[in-house]
């Protein structure tokens, strides 16, 4: 854990190298940046902390440390340090956190934004608050107790004295930093900006094409690179023509990268970069490249054999992770219902492809990067190029989406080398064909489930196998096995009170990079589970939210005790944030109540349901569908979230509503294939993404929880798919147990 | 090859462009003129993140050369007249991560130029080129009814 060093007092240097104040010589383009690290070393601001600055004209700095993606942090970060502050939200300025370990993590994934850093963000507001206010009571020669924050003022209880925060900054910003003990923080009731639809602080810029993405970086004499890489995993350039490359008008030099060792994790993939005076021409050049490429051991890779070998393989016995009962004796006897189910690769295919900026120089290297990893890209370019850490510094600008494959700092690496190579600052540019062909995929799954029925027509037994090569594969060699970590996304950490449980894993080698996408296993996991819970309500001739009352039991904790399975929680301890039974069943009731206000399905139209915890949050998904001659229309979308308490409840909808059409996307139509080691697909004809025409109306209902803050941007993703193909099996009586749906329907 | 100079008129205002004339008007308006409002997708005209006008109508800068829009008035997400669709865009808090919203306007604008009353069949078919990856279509949709809605009482 990093110790935070954030209470201190910031000495002048410190903050110019904290907001990176203009160095380096470098102009930035025409718009600027206007939303970046700023020089705030001036004499007319004050640092309160870390994350906060207040200047003499009042205005409030607040830092976000996390990447925006969408996810609407820039915004939720702000209200609550501006809470605890009293701060004036007009007032509030929105600074972007360069890569800095005295923040703590960075890393912009797993839905951890609010829920690990909620509390911390609401210390350092009272901090600052507590500062201004004992600055103005020792103006005033008063007690503390007599005064108080409110709106970006301080006023004295017993008179029509105040004081704005910006008369106060300059003489607070050199008080003597309260400890953390020593502060009281607000109770719910009384927030301000916590708990408020605050319109997302980038709006305009964004409206107005001023908004400054990883793409939009502009340096003086920058060049602009475009890498064919090698179209296969661990081959390598055999021979290379850049002749006609260089004919190119615009095209500057050719420059062959060394192929990588060892395991992937973040390393570039090597192949040859055309470089030129701008975007277009570098992409012209790189096609008129002639490369041949080595064997690799991955050269075989074909994605229809391994799935075949993936379905043999959870049809035969693995390790088991989780068990209870003496089911290994008695199992199975007289199953009743099995089934498998298959998801294929997916890509995240966020509309900015990975793209990064570097200027290496005698002084270190500076990179602008569209990145959800700050600290890891620093870590990372420094160990490349033989930097310190402290001479890296990291511009994180806005994302255009990340879902996971921009916490991967590989491009951000190729355009340091590239850098260092030309000593010249280097934009490196992914086009849509290398998002999709040289991604971090999320892994190629299949599962078996069998359950038997007791003589009450209740399950009382449910055996169930996953296999998908494992996110560990990215970062040591070797590894053929899924890791608990990842078994713990939605598979073994389904609270089913059932007298007999075993669910094992089973081995897979990887082919290809294997990472984190957006809700990750639980995708597949809770695709299995959906569906089978499904399967045996159809079964039991019981309705799907019965049949999960029935199989979750009643309400409790559960702690998994004697399953020899430790559960890891999201990192969380299961005292702040239980697998509480209780929260499935509100939202069972919900959802139960919504759906039988809904007008009557006609004929062809089904409803389908799912429920999933993930993130710490749990998220009930309802979809009414409409299969008409071999056409799929998803009509609509109901889900319910308890994500706990909510800092902004409209993008806490937004990012349902988001999650919805991810999850209608992958299963409706989300497929990479490798065919001899390579990925079929390049762009968007052949990778499709939901359009506006096939999205459903969409209701999220936010369930009120006085819970502690959970994730929020990934957990609305997993029920999406089973939810969706219950409902079909309920319109037309099929059941699909491999995605995506556009093999066998017109979607 | 020799490279022409070649005058283009954006947002009003004409630049002197030195440029392959095979050259997208998106790296254009990016990388020469320095106008990075209009943003690259996929470079195939599949997603509609490029979205321009061309003398009004939509195009997708990266498959639009530069030598087929020299003397027609190009529009850009920074130039275009539509502060009715950005308000309600803005109400309906459409934007999650920003990066197609440009060219989700710059096609919602060059529909309602158009067509100011359409139906929900028409606005689904003039925004089916445009791919939000963060799922903002319902709220897109809103925003454009919404903005028809005054439209109409206008």
């Amino acid at each position: 854990m990093t110790t935070f060093t954030a209470v201190e007092n910031i000495s002048r240097r410190n903050v110019l190298k904290l907001f990176g104040a203009a160095g380096g010589g470098l102009a930035l383009g025409a718009t600027g940046l206007a939303w970046s690290p700023m020089a705030l070393a001036q004499d007319k601001q004050a640092m309160m902390n870390l994350f906060i600055a207040i200047g003499e004209d009042n205005k409030v700095y607040l830092t976000c440390h996390r990447s925006e993606m969408g996810q609407g942090i820039r915004t939720g970060i702000s209200q609550v340090l501006a809470d605890e502050l009293e701060a004036d939200w007009d007032n509030v300025v929105v600074i972007q956190g360069l890569a800095d370990k005295r923040y703590g993590s960075q890393n912009t994934d797993g839905s951890r934004s609010i829920r690990k850093h909620y509390t911390r963000m609401r210390q350092m507001g009272a901090l600052a608050r507590t500062m201004l206010e004992q600055t103005a009571a020792a103006k005033w020669q008063v007690p503390v107790s007599e005064v108080y924050a409110k709106s970006s003022k301080v006023f004295h209880k017993g008179s029509n004295k105040s004081l704005t925060f910006g008369e106060l900054a300059i003489d607070a910003g050199k008080q003597t930093v309260p400890a953390i003990e020593s502060l009281s923080l607000k109770s719910d009731n009384d927030f301000t900006h916590i708990g408020q639809s605050k319109t997302i602080v980038d709006m305009q810029d964004m409206l107005n094409g001023k908004a400054i993405y990883g793409f939009d970086i502009k340096l003086d004499g920058m060049v602009y690179a475009s890498i064919s890489r090698p179209p296969v995993l661990g081959s390598d350039v055999a021979s290379l023509d850049d002749s006609e490359a260089r004919k190119v008008v615009g095209v500057i030099d050719v420059i062959q990268l060394p192929v990588p060792k060892g395991a992937p994790v973040f390393q570039a993939l090597g192949g040859v970069a055309v470089i030129a005076t701008n975007t277009w021409s570098a992409m012209q050049g790189r096609k008129a490249l002639k490369v041949s490429w080595t064997a690799s051991v991955n050269d075989r890779h074909d994605t229809d054999k391994y799935m075949a070998e993936l379905v043999d393989k959870v049809k035969q016995p693995g390790k088991v992770m989780r068990q209870l009962g003496d089911s290994v004796k008695n199992w199975p006897k007289q199953s009743t219902v099995n089934a498998v189910y298959t998801v294929p690769y997916l890509t995240h295919a966020m509309m900015e492809p990975p793209v990064a900026t570097a200027n290496v120089t005698a002084q270190g290297c500076e990179l602008w990067s569209s990145t959800q990893t700050p600290q890891s890209t620093q870590q990372t370019v420094a160990a490349l190029l033989g930097l310190k850490e402290d001479n890296v510094k990291v511009n994180v600008t806005l994302l255009g989406g990340g879902f996971g494959r921009k916490s991967k700092p590989d491009y951000s690496v190729e355009a340091a080398m590239l850098s260092q190579r030309l000593n010249l600052p280097v934009k490196v540019s992914w086009t849509r064909e290398d998002e999709i062909q040289h991604g971090y995929y999320h892994a190629i799954s299949s599962q078996f489930y069998q359950a038997k029925f007791d003589d009450n027509n209740k399950v009382d037994a449910l055996l169930a196998r996953t296999g998908f090569p494992s996110i560990s594969s990215t970062f040591a060699e070797g590894v053929d096995m899924p890791s608990a970590g990842e078994l713990d996304l939605g598979f073994t950490d389904v609270p089913l009170a059932l007298p007999q449980i075993r669910l094992e894993a089973v081995k897979a080698v990887a082919r290809t990079r294997i990472g984190w996408m957006r809700s990750v296993c639980n995708i597949q996991h809770a695709f299995g589970i959906g569906s089978f819970v499904d399967e045996l309500a159809v079964k039991a001739n019981k309705p799907c939210i019965q049949m999960w009352r029935e199989m979750l039991g009643a309400d409790r904790k559960e702690t998994f005790a004697d399953q020899g399975f430790s559960y890891g929680n999201y990192g969380e301890e299961l005292a702040d944030h239980p697998v509480d039974v209780a929260r499935y069943h509100h939202l069972l009731d919900i959802m139960e109540a919504t759906l039988a206000k809904q007008p009557k399905v006609t004929k062809n139209q089904g409803w389908g349901f799912a429920i999933h915890r993930s993130f710490v949050s749990y998220v009930a998904v309802a979809t009414l569908v409409e299969v008409v001659d071999n056409q799929l229309q998803v009509l609509k979308s109901i889900a319910a979230i308890d994500a706990g308490l909510v800092v902004n409840p409209d993008r806490v909808k937004s990012q349902t509503e988001g999650a919805i059409i991810f999850g209608l996307s992958l299963a409706m139509m989300g497929e990479i294939s490798f065919k001899n080691g390579k990925v079929t697909q390049s762009n968007f004809h052949d990778y499709p993404l939901l359009r506006l025409p096939q999205c459903p109306d969409i209701e999220v209902i936010l369930v009120e929880s006085n819970a502690k803050p959970a994730g929020v941007g990934e957990p609305g993703v997993p029920p999406v798919a089973p939810s969706l193909t219950n409902a079909i099996f309920a319109a037309t009586g099929t059941r699909y147990r491999d995605l995506p749906l556009n093999k066998v329907l017109s979607v | 090859m020799t490279i022409p100079t070649q005058t283009l008129l954006v947002n009003g205002k004409n630049f002197t462009i030195n440029a392959d004339p095979n050259m997208p008007v998106l790296w254009v308006l990016r990388d020469i003129i320095g106008l990075s409002g209009t943003k690259f997708g996929c470079g195939s005209g599949l997603c509609g993140a490029c979205t321009i006008h061309v003398d009004g109508a939509p195009m997708r800068g990266c498959l639009t050369s530069l030598k087929h829009v020299v003397g027609k008035q190009v529009t850009t997400i920074e130039g275009v007249e539509a502060e009715r669709l950005k308000e309600k865009w803005a109400e309906h808090n459409v934007p999650q991560c920003g990066y197609c919203q440009a060219g989700q306007i710059m096609s919602a604008a060059a529909l309602l130029a158009k067509t100011p009353q359409p139906t929900d069949g028409q606005i689904d078919e003039a925004m089916s080129g445009n791919i939000c990856r963060c799922g903002t279509y319902p709220r897109i949709k809103a925003a454009i009814k919404a903005a028809v809605t005054e439209n109409a009482e206008a």
